[in-house]
Formats: C-alpha cells, sequence, structure tokens
C-alpha cells in the first residue's frame, strides 16, 4: 500500500500515457474499419477477401506484430507511433466483421423504401444505413475499446511506456502491489471508456434506449412461444 | 385410452395454462384439440408424454397414472408429430426415421429397413432415404415426421399442428394421407389445430378449448353442430352462418342444398 | 529491407538450429506449453459452457465471468504469477488457463444455446435422456461454434505464450527477448516472423477442423436458405483475445 500512496503522480501520469495510445488508435480503427466494412458488406466477392486478411492479421501475436512492424514503417522500435500503427491494425481486424455485419443487419426494405423516397446514394449512407447500423457498429466498438485497453499494455515489454510499465517494473523489482494497481488502473480505464462509448452512442442514438431493455425479454418469450 | 382427471397446469410465472380438464380419449379414435391461440391445447398435449407435468389431477393412460411412468420410457412408447416437424437438421432421412428404435437398441440395420418401409407408408419415395431434412420441402417433412412419429409402432400418435406451416394444398393433401393412414393403422391420434374444418375433418372427437385452458365441449362434429354447448362453441364453430349455415331449396324438382349466401353446396341424395 | 536480411541471417544460422536453446526446441516447448494450456482450459470451460448452453441456467454469470476476464491486461496477469510463484512453467502456465478460459467458455455456451430450441424439444419428447441430448443434438450442432471458440483460445495462447518468456524460460519468446536485451534486432525479428509462421498455420489447421465439423445437413440448410433457425440470441464469438460478447 506504501508503494501505492507514494507513487499515485505516477499512476496518474501512466492513465494519460496509455490514453495517448489507446485513444487515437481505437478512433483510428473505427474510422477506418467502418467503411471497409461496407464495402465488405456491399460487394460480396470482397467480403471473403477483406474478412480472410483480417482474420490473418489477427492471428498474429502482438508481441511478433510490434516487432515486426519497424521494419516495414522504419519507425524506432520505441516510438509510440509504431504501437499505435500496430494497435489500429488490431482494432480494424476485429472491427471489420462486426461492421459489415452491422450494415447486413439494415433491413433491405428499410433501404429500398430509402432509395424510394428520393434519398441519393450517398444520402441514404449518411441518413440511413450508418444511423441504422449504429447498435451493432457500437458493440464492435466495445470490443476493441477493451481489447486495446488491454493490448497497449504489451508495448511496456519493448520500451514504450504505459500502465504496462508497472508490470514490468512491478516483476522486476519483486513489487505485488504496483502490478496489482496496474491490473486494476488498466481494467478501470477500459471500464470507463467502455462506459463512455455506451454514453455517447444513446446520445447519437436516441431511438435504440428502450429497444435494449425490452430486447431479452422479447427474445425470451418468443423462445417460449416457439418451443410451445 | 387417455384420461384427464381435474388436470391443472399452472407454470412458474402464475399463467394458468389448463384449468381443471376431464376428458376421457377414446382408444383408437382421433381426438381434436381445438381453440384460440394460447387457450392450452399444445400444454394439454404434453402432458400425455409428460414434456409437461400437470400442477393439479391426474394424466392416466390405460389407467396407469403417467407421473409413474418413467418419462423417457414413456416418450419412446408415444409417437409426436409437431409443427416445424422437428426434424435432426444433422441426420439423414432414413436416420430421422430410425432414431427412437436404433435410442431403444434395435440393430442398425433393422432399424433402416423398418424406416425404410414407414416411408412408403406414409407416401414418400425411397429415394429421399438418404436426403437431409433441409434438402425436403415442408410438406415431405412432415411427412417424415409422421414416419418417425410412428418408427415404434406406438399406440398413441400426439401431434401438434402438425400441418400448420404448409400450403392449403398440401396440407388437403396430408389430412387426406393421414384419414387414410388411420384407417389402416387405428392408433389413438390426439391432434392439436386452430382450424375448426381441420378439427371436423379429422377427428372422431373434437374438444374445443377456450382461453384460460377451459373446455367448452368435447363431443363428435355432428353432435357440436347440432347442439353447441353454448354461444362461444357456435360463435366458433360458425354454425349458423357461412357455409356451415345450410338449408335446401328446390330446383326443377331435386332439392338442392346452399349456405348462408346462396352459394350451392351439393344435392341431397334420396 | 537489411533488417529482414538480418532476420534472415540469423534463421540461416546453423548455430542456431542445434544445442540447448535452439529454434526446433524453442518450437516444440512453445507448442507443449500452448496444448498443455489448452488441455486444461478446455477440461474446465467447455463442460461448465456446455452445461450453461443446455440448461440456460447462469448465463449471466458465465457471460461476466467471460467478459471480465477478457478485460485482464495478459501481461499484467503474466508478471503477477510470475512474482508469486517465481521462476519455472507453473506461473505462465495458470495464467494462460486464466486467459484461456473466457474464448472457451464463450464458445461453449454459444455454441449450445445457437442450437434452435424445436430441435432439442422435439429430440426430448422423442425419447431421448438429457446426455443423448447433448451428445446426439446439441454437440453435433453447435460444434462449428464451440470449435470456433477453441480456435480463438489456441491463438490467444499462442500469442501470450509468445510474452510468457518476459517470466519464464520458456518458447519462441526467448529469441523476442534475448535479442530485446542484445539490441539484435535480427534474433527479434526472426523469432517474431517464426511465431506469426507458427500462428498463421495453427489458425490455418482450425479454419479447416471448423469447415469439416460443419455437420453435412447443416450446409445443406445454408444453401437452401430453410426457416428454420436459432431461436435464443445468439453470442458472438469472435476473434481471439477480445472476443466480443456484446451482450
Ligand atoms: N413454459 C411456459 N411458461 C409459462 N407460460 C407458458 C409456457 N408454455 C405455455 N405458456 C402459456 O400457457 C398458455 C397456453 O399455452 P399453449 O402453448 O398450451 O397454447 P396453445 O393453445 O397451444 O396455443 P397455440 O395455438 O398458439 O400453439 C399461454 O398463455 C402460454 O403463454
Ligand atoms: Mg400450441
Amino acid at each position: 500500500m506504501n508503494w501505492l500512496w507514494s507513487n499515485l503522480d505516477l499512476v496518474g501520469e501512466l492513465m494519460l500515457v496509455h490514453l495517448a495510445l489507446s485513444v487515437p488508435a481505437i478512433i483510428l480503427s473505427f474510422v477506418v474499419s467502418v467503411p471497409i466494412g461496407w464495402l465488405a458488406h456491399r460487394y460480396r466477392w470482397s467480403r471473403g477477401v477483406l474478412l480472410s486478411i483480417c482474420g490473418l492479421l489477427y492471428a498474429i501475436p502482438s508481441l511478433a506484430l510490434f516487432i515486426a512492424l519497424p521494419a516495414f514503417t522504419g519507425l524506432s522500435l520505441r516510438s509510440p507511433v509504431n504501437l499505435v500503427i500496430a494497435l489500429t491494425l488490431y482494432g480494424v481486424a476485429v472491427i471489420v466483421r462486426t461492421s459489415a455485419d452491422a450494415f447486413d443487419s439494415v433491413e433491405r426494405d428499410i433501404r429500398q423504401s430509402a432509395t424510394a423516397v428520393g434519398y441519393s446514394a450517398a444520402g441514404r449512407f449518411w441518413g440511413v444505413e450508418l444511423p441504422l447500423a449504429g447498435p451493432v457498429l457500437l458493440s464492435g466498438l466495445r470490443v476493441v475499446i477493451v481489447s486495446t485497453v488491454s493490448l497497449a499494455t504489451v508495448g511496456a515489454v519493448i520500451g514504450v511506456p504505459s500502465l504496462g510499465s508497472l508490470f514490468t517494473d512491478g516483476f522486476q523489482r519483486g513489487i505485488q502491489i504496483e502490478i496489482i494497481t496496474g491490473i486494476v488502473a488498466t481494467i478501470v480505464l477500459a471500464l470507463g471508456l467502455d462506459a463512455l462509448s455506451v454514453l455517447l452512442g444513446r446520445l447519437l442514438m436516441p431511438w435504440t434506449r428502450r429497444a435494449s431493455s425490452n430486447g431479452r425479454v422479447l427474445t425470451a418469450r418468443r423462445v417460449r412461444e416457439e418451443t410451445a | 385410452m387417455i384420461e384427464f382427471r381435474g388436470v391443472t397446469k399452472q407454470f412458474p410465472d402464475g399463467t394458468i395454462a389448463v384449468h381443471d380438464v376431464d376428458i376421457v380419449i377414446p382408444p383408437r379414435k382421433t381426438t381434436v384439440l381445438v381453440g384460440s391461440s394460447g387457450s392450452g391445447k399444445t400444454t394439454l398435449l404434453r402432458m400425455i408424454n409428460r414434456m409437461v407435468d400437470p400442477t393439479g389431477g391426474q394424466v392416466l393412460i390405460d389407467g396407469t397414472d403417467v407421473a409413474t411412468v418413467d418419462p423417457v420410457k414413456l416418450r419412446r412408447g408415444i409417437g409426436y408429430v409437431m409443427q416445424n416437424s422437428g426434424l435432426l437438421p444433422h441426420r439423414k432421412v432414413i436416420d430421422n426415421v430410425a432414431t427412437v428404435p436404433l435410442l431403444r437398441g434395435e440393430s442398425r440395420r433393422a432399424a433402416h429397413a423398418h424406416a425404410l418401409e414407414l416411408l412408403d407408408t406414409v407416401g414418400l419415395d425411397r429415394s429421399l432415404a438418404d436426403r437431409y431434412p433441409a434438402q425436403l420441402s415442408g410438406g415431405q417433412q412432415q411427412r417424415v415426421g409422421v414416419a418417425r412419429g410412428l418408427a415404434v409402432d406406438p399406440n398413441i400418435l400426439l401431434m401438434d399442428e402438425p400441418f400448420g406451416a404448409v400450403d392449403p394444398i398440401v396440407r388437403a393433401e396430408l389430412q387426406q394421407e393421414l384419414l387414410r393412414l388411420q384407417g389402416e393403422l387405428g392408433k389413438t391420434v390426439v391432434f392439436v389445430t386452430h382450424d375448426i374444418d381441420e378439427a371436423f375433418l379429422l377427428g372422431d372427437q373434437v374438444v374445443i378449448m377456450q382461453q384460460g385452458g377451459l373446455i367448452s365441449q368435447a363431443a363428435s362434429p355432428a353432435e357440436i353442430l347440432a347442439h353447441p354447448a353454448d354461444s362461444f362453441v357456435a360463435d366458433f364453430v360458425g354454425a349458423d352462418r357461412g357455409k356451415r349455415a345450410l338449408h335446401v331449396t328446390e330446383v326443377d324438382g331435386r332439392r338442392v342444398v346452399v349456405d348462408a349466401d346462396g352459394r350451392a353446396a351439393g344435392v341431397l341424395a334420396s | 529491407m537489411n533488417l529482414f536480411l538480418d532476420a534472415f541471417a540469423w534463421l540461416a544460422d546453423p548455430a542456431n538450429w542445434t544445442g540447448p536453446g535452439s529454434i526446433p526446441q524453442r518450437i516444440a516447448e512453445h507448442l507443449w506449453v500452448s496444448a498443455l494450456v489448452l488441455v486444461i482450459a478446455s477440461a474446465i470451460a467447455l463442460p461448465l459452457g456446455a452445461l450453461v448452453g443446455h440448461t440456460g441456467r447462469g448465463r449471466e454469470p458465465a457471460v461476466m465471468v467471460s467478459g471480465g476476464l477478457r478485460a485482464l491486461p495478459t501481461l499484467g496477469v503474466l508478471t503477477l504469477f510470475g512474482i508469486w510463484i517465481g521462476i519455472g512453467l507453473a506461473a505462465p502456465v495458470i495464467a494462460l488457463v486464466i486467459l484461456a478460459i473466457p474464448p472457451l467458455l464463450a464458445g461453449a455456451y454459444a455454441g449450445f444455446e445457437s442450437v434452435d430450441r424445436r430441435t432439442i424439444d422435439a429430440a426430448r419428447a422423442m425419447g431421448m435422456r438429457e446426455l443423448q441430448v447433448v451428445g446426439k443434438v446439441e454437440l453435433p450442432l453447435g460444434m462449428p461454434i464451440v470449435v470456433g471458440g477453441i480456435r480463438s483460445a489456441t491463438l490467444q495462447i499462442i500469442a501470450t505464450a509468445t510474452l510468457a518468456a518476459y517470466i519464464a524460460d520458456e518458447g519462441l519468446g526467448r529469441f523476442i527477448f534475448a535479442g530485446l536485451k542484445t539490441r539484435d534486432y535480427g534474433e527479434m525479428l526472426g523469432g517474431s516472423i517464426l511465431v506469426i509462421l507458427l500462428a498463421l498455420v495453427i489458425d490455418g489447421c482450425f479454419a479447416l477442423t471448423q469447415r469439416v465439423v460443419v455437420p453435412a445437413g447443416v450446409r445443406a440448410t445454408r444453401t437452401a436458405e430453410l426457416r428454420s433457425g436459432p431461436t435464443r440470441s445468439r453470442t458472438i464469438v469472435g476473434r481471439p483475445n477480445t472476443e466480443g460478447n456484446q451482450e
């Protein structure tokens, strides 16, 4: 506990550093993956290819990617930019499938009636498809938030400071509380960002507010009726 | 003979699906349970093979309370056919039909040979035996469902809206097929439907159920039409309107039967 | 590009292919630890997940456990067990088992849940015992999703086993950490390439398995687009580390 009280500043500082690594990666992966997901949804032939690439990307162990990436980018191994790129790649790999599913989930009828009432292709995307895909996109984003915040700690072993530094430092000096603090801080950060994204989702998609709380009950009833 | 004695079913959430029901289901006859959605038909049916256990009263088969019988043994001796056919999607038609005999420990060869005969019985071509359920039409799937229900040569066959999901033409075909089968096999059939016409066509005894799991009337179709127990039944079977309100008019010396709208339904013989 | 030349030079160096700490030995270690962890974690998580999916009971806690464990930073868990238990294989194995449980659990219950309730109902009505319902209906039909969970878990284990070389003398990660220490980028990159190849090969094997375990009748359903489908909401089993459980 002593360690914690005398190092609160350090923990706070590392949390900020951690945010500076993970938030850009989260935002970038969302922004990049939505158009890719749309592509996979819109053009069937591209789906298999895009999803396979994402699958391969995600199969790559993170530490190996962190180390291999500078060989392509020419960046220094300890550059935070290197880490952000790697985290973004993982984020994209995770979220593309979800965002393709998200666009798939927008019903054909709705899309066609939007065209029928005179939306242009672009207008339809921004006005109809994107908002209706929103809830599923959000669920994908939430997965990426948790994974990115957790994965960013791995950067500590190659010398990119983050909350992960508490693990490496605590391990080397045998300070248990330091590692536990790091774990708790990482989880708090992940849950905090997750809560923020949910809040943002509610603000941007007010129509989902009731539906989600009723969803479970509705399915349960449907199941009962269908099995009856 | 199946007998319900003061049977009540209240689900844990408080819904009373069946309330104090007494009926006798005669052997080797078809009894049809008919009523609107949620009236407790399925619940009543499923109490016979203990898919649902009553919260009050007894269900007896040939005098034995089913509550005293191991549910698995009981079910293996009773055929069950349901709306979506309930076939196992990962097994071929032949294996679906042979499921219960195999569960009972019959040899594969015997079970398969018998299953092929059953395909004949329900009017399916033997060449369909090696297909998967998804490769059949809805009507064919239903026939496989019936074949599976008959696989252990049960005395009792429970059918829960077996023809509910097929188009009217196929349904009519399947109904005729069932009448033919029943004429040959003489099982104790308990059949659930929404459709009063289907009930009157198939049922020796028709049980009309009302919301809350109450029985309004249990009798033969003719008796129900002649003496509806109450206004609910009269209304439900449409005894005084449309194509059931028939009367006779004389046309050129012959007696023609017409319905409430004046459409000709037939000619009176003799 | 000369970075890759360094890596290939390291990979081609015969000295790295023999003796203690050689490439083949590290690969064998990596595979052995991963397999051990997979077996232990499966023995815990798969029956539990199957039970949850079969009965529908304990679903909320299972979702919470598999979701909550996912938020755990792998490096934190590894180092914590490292100082608790000390040098040796026990620490990484225990940590890896804990980290492998969420995708296995999620895959198992999602797989069992994905089976059409009406099919299960019909199986019971025919007189199948509960174990027969599990073995003859739920398991074969849910298998593709269960294997998906095993695939995610395996990739996660291989990745984390690399990281575990930070706390134990084990696996291909040793080359990475040795290279980091001596600033030998060729060794680091060579080790990374080996890990990546290993992961991709194993992922490929799973991709094949996942296809094979789809029951033929179900494959027929997919092409025929028939009406029956899962009636309980399906849990999404995603990719390693993060399989999202979006509920
Ligand atoms: N497992 C259950 N738990 C709670 N309530 C149930 C359950 N199964 C059925 N019920 C309720 O019991 C009542 C009777 O249901 P049942 O399925 O027997 O009706 P039904 O006559 O077969 O209807 P349908 O024609 O729609 O199939 C309904 O109100 C239903 O909601
Ligand atoms: Mg019903």
